[in-house]
């Protein structure tokens, strides 16, 4: 008995101290952070390069754009990672954390564009909608129906309260909480947007822009928009047993479950990959990656990462991330970027 | 006035008899409808799981013949050389009618990516194969695999379909030939995580919780236990020790994530211990096991009768030697059993490790304690979130993984306690 707990305790401490003289040690893969938005088309990257090089293969953390830019300003050293994704570009306030930790030099490359969709089961007809038709059903306050310009708490029960050729059936809308990126984008693409088509709303966006903001940006929470969690795999299986409702998630989700659900028709364009390369499909956003220039050469593989990353096999209009669901940019864009990645050109943000 | 009629107490029981065996019978009634209520959730939970699971231990394999072109393979550059190639030849030999630059392509999308990597294996483990032609079995491409299993039906309109009316006809013909077939899926249990479904595999976080399995019990068990010891055997009886009491019992309520912020801010931030690494993880989950098995040990030595501690040290034994050779062995079991029970808690934990970074991508399979690594129950949590329909089945499969690992150490506590529990 003694002997078991004394090789028990021996066996502990070793352990310990052999891993801790191991972590002194610099790190030999890259680490990447942020957004999960672009997580499925980093990590194809870094699958990619890890079975095609002699390096190892990335580590990639999905933290959330925010969270992902508070780890990568947090300083510069091999604690800290080398690159992080964003589905937004980065805030000046970010930058600012970034020079006060002494990340001065930081590569911004932007990747390609990502099409969010309001989707429905096939179970249903499709639908057409407009921005405005959106925020009128998803806004917590809205400009009185009888007329004027006072705003009431929104009123609007079934689709067909808001345009007489929509289908009479309840609004449900299943969407993304508010910690989501997504949430971030649809709010600042459709629901920005919309609201600014009423005059006295946007009136108010000059005269007191707080208040613009409040009304434009809270969604109701009378149980007409249901915060379903970051998993748009379950987004897609609900929609599926309730054709009633609505979905709002990326293009992948939609590009990858066809058979069993359809995007929403917005401001007359469906959400198709060439409707939203073209730009012509108005809620998609650019995704980025920021990259640390302090890292590489230090960091093994960087260079050779990011070139794997803007090669045209990878992020061109027939490569692999096209498979993914990532929209590639024009021909023009993607060459600008790959450039800047190659001569690591530092981002001066405006 | 009337006299109140006089009734025997057997009468008055006898009245109220039916009232209450009715009682007693609903009474029964209600536990058994919540038994199998119970368990008709736990049967339709498993068999949700399965159902969608069990198709994942077999996945579509094309059979190729491989021409090893010595044109293509220079045999000085073997880790570099356009293997795809070699697959994407090969897959083209089987309609050798298809001629079209887009059929090509389509066709050529048949077999899987990783098709390449075993030929390359093949290769740099027998270069004299160069030259010559070889029937391999390769893996079909993850949306081959639904459609042979029916994940994607074949009666919707083809723009609905991932695979066209072109794909259908030549998989139709590849079975009539039995050049496809379902195998069973080995690249599952020895590959790590992939964003192609045909090549992702659990080992990678098996063997993450394994490494971080291993530095939980190592720190736990023997910390917890020395805890317990004192507290029982040593420890005075004042305010203070039942301060430590109440916070211990405290402790093992605590939700986990908050154990996951101490560790980002004592493992990480103060200590530097690298990110992600199954040691830090460990670390994390020893705070959050060891109240468990604190608990559970002192009250497997609170159930050793004082008659043998009394006894040892009537016989002129030390404390030391009373504990060490008496009371510990015998409060072995229930300690085992408790720490086996935090060691499952430990096994299915994600959100402590949210915190510590590893809820990652990690496709390297870890060797040790400081290599990035991920769980089992992290790698169920990222595939849920794919998109590719293929890792809908790979993910009730790793939850069965799971269940199985969880359900064997459950047996094994059970097994040492019925084994090795004395009763007095």
């Amino acid at each position: 008995m003694q002997k078991f707990a004394l090789s028990l305790a021996a066996a502990s401490m070793l352990v310990v101290s052999a891993t801790a003289a191991q972590a002194a040690d610099g790190r030999d893969y890259i680490s990447v952070v942020g957004s999960s938005t672009v997580y499925p088309f980093t990590t194809a990257v870094a699958e990619q390069f890890g079975k095609s090089t002699k390096f190892k293969t990335p580590k990639i953390e999905s933290t959330g754009t925010g969270g992902g830019m508070k780890l990568f300003c947090a300083g510069v050293g091999t604690t800290h990672p080398d690159i992080t994704n964003a589905s937004r570009r980065m805030k000046t306030s970010e930058m600012e954390t970034c020079q006060k930790n002494g990340v001065t030099e930081v590569v911004e490359i932007k990747v390609g564009y990502d099409g969010i969709v309001v989707a429905n089961s096939k179970k249903a007809g499709a639908l057409q909608l407009s921005r405005k038709e959106l925020f009128m059903a998803l806004a917590k306050q809205v400009p009185s129906p009888a007329g004027g310009d006072t705003l009431v708490a929104n009123p609007y029960k079934t689709w067909k309260d808001i345009n007489s050729a929509l289908p009479d059936t309840k609004i449900e809308v299943l969407g993304p909480p508010p910690t989501s990126g997504t949430r971030d984008a649809f709010v600042e693409l459709v629901m920005d947007e919309g609201c600014s088509e009423f005059a006295s709303i946007k009136a108010l966006k000059k005269s007191d822009e707080k208040q613009f903001k409040a009304v434009c940006q809270t969604i109701r929470e009378d149980g007409a928009y249901v915060e379903a969690g970051e998993n748009d795999n379950l987004i897609v299986q609900k929609l599926d047993a309730n054709p009633k409702s609505l979905g709002i998630f990326g293009f992948s989700f939609l590009d990858q479950n066809n058979d069993k659900i359809q995007g929403s028709v917005i401001d007359g364009q469906a959400p198709t990959f060439e409707n939203i390369a073209s730009g012509k499909y108005v809620v998609s956003r650019p995704l980025y990656i920021y990259v640390k220039k302090a890292h590489a050469g230090v960091i093994p593989g960087m260079n050779e990462y990011l070139a794997e990353f803007t090669n045209e096999r990878a992020w061109g209009e027939n490569g692999y991330l096209a498979e993914k669901g990532l929209i590639p940019m024009p021909k023009e864009e993607r060459k600008t970027f790959a450039a800047d990645a190659k001569a690591l050109k530092p981002v001066v943000l405006k | 006035m009337s006299e109140p009629k006089k009734i025997s107490t057997m009468d008055r029981v006898n009245v109220g008899l039916a009232a209450r065996y009715r009682k007693e019978r609903r009474f029964r009634l209600f536990g058994l409808s919540a038994i199998v209520a119970s368990l008709m959730f736990l049967v339709l939970l498993l068999g949700s799981i399965v159902a969608k699971g069990y198709t994942a231990f077999r996945q579509t394999e094309i059979l190729l013949d491989i021409h090893f072109d010595p044109a293509v393979l220079d045999v000085n550059n073997l880790a570099t050389a356009n293997y795809a190639a070699l697959v994407r030849d090969a897959v083209l030999a089987l309609f050798p009618e298809v001629d079209s630059r887009q059929d090509k392509r389509l066709l050529a999308k048949l077999a899987s990516t990783g098709a390449a990597y075993t030929v390359q294996a093949m290769v740099l483990a027998k270069p004299e194969l160069i030259g010559s032609t070889r029937a391999i079995w390769v893996l079909a491409d993850d949306e081959v695999d639904m459609f042979v299993k029916g994940h994607i039906p074949r009666d919707v309109p083809e723009a609905e379909r991932r695979v066209n009316d072109q794909q259908v006809v030549w998989i139709d013909q590849l079975i009539a030939s039995s050049r496809l077939e379902q195998k069973f899926n080995t690249t599952f249990f020895e590959a790590g995580d992939s964003r192609e479904p045909e090549l992702a595999g659990i080992r990678g976080a098996a063997m993450g919780s394994m490494f971080t399995l291993i530095v939980t019990l190592l720190l736990s068990f023997p910390i917890g236990v020395a805890a317990a010891v004192y507290l029982e055997e040593f420890a005075p009886k004042n305010r203070w020790t039942d301060l430590i009491e109440v916070n211990i019992n405290n402790l093992a309520a605590i939700p986990s994530i908050v154990f996951g912020l101490l560790g980002l801010a004592v493992f990480l931030n103060f200590m530097n211990l690298p990110r992600s690494a199954s040691l830090v993880g460990g670390l994390v989950l020893t705070l959050m096991t060891l109240p468990t098995i604190i608990i559970a040990s002192r009250a497997s030595l609170k159930s050793v009768p004082p008659s043998i501690r009394e006894a040892a040290l009537g016989v002129g034994a030390s404390k030391m030697q009373t504990i060490s050779h008496h009371i510990l062995p015998l409060a072995m079991p229930g300690m085992m059993t408790g720490a086996i029970i935090g060691m499952a808690r430990a096994l299915g934990e994600t959100a402590p490790l949210l915190m510590i970074g590893m809820v990652a991508f990690i496709v390297d399979v870890p060797h040790g304690f400081n290599d990035p690594a991920t769980v089992l129950p992290v790698q169920i949590y990222l595939w849920a979130d794919s998109p590719e329909r293929a890792f809908v089945e790979r993910t009730s499969a790793a939850i069965m993984v799971l269940l199985l690992l969880l359900l064997t150490m459950n047996a094994a506590a059970v097994f040492l306690r019925n084994k090795f529990e004395r009763r007095w």
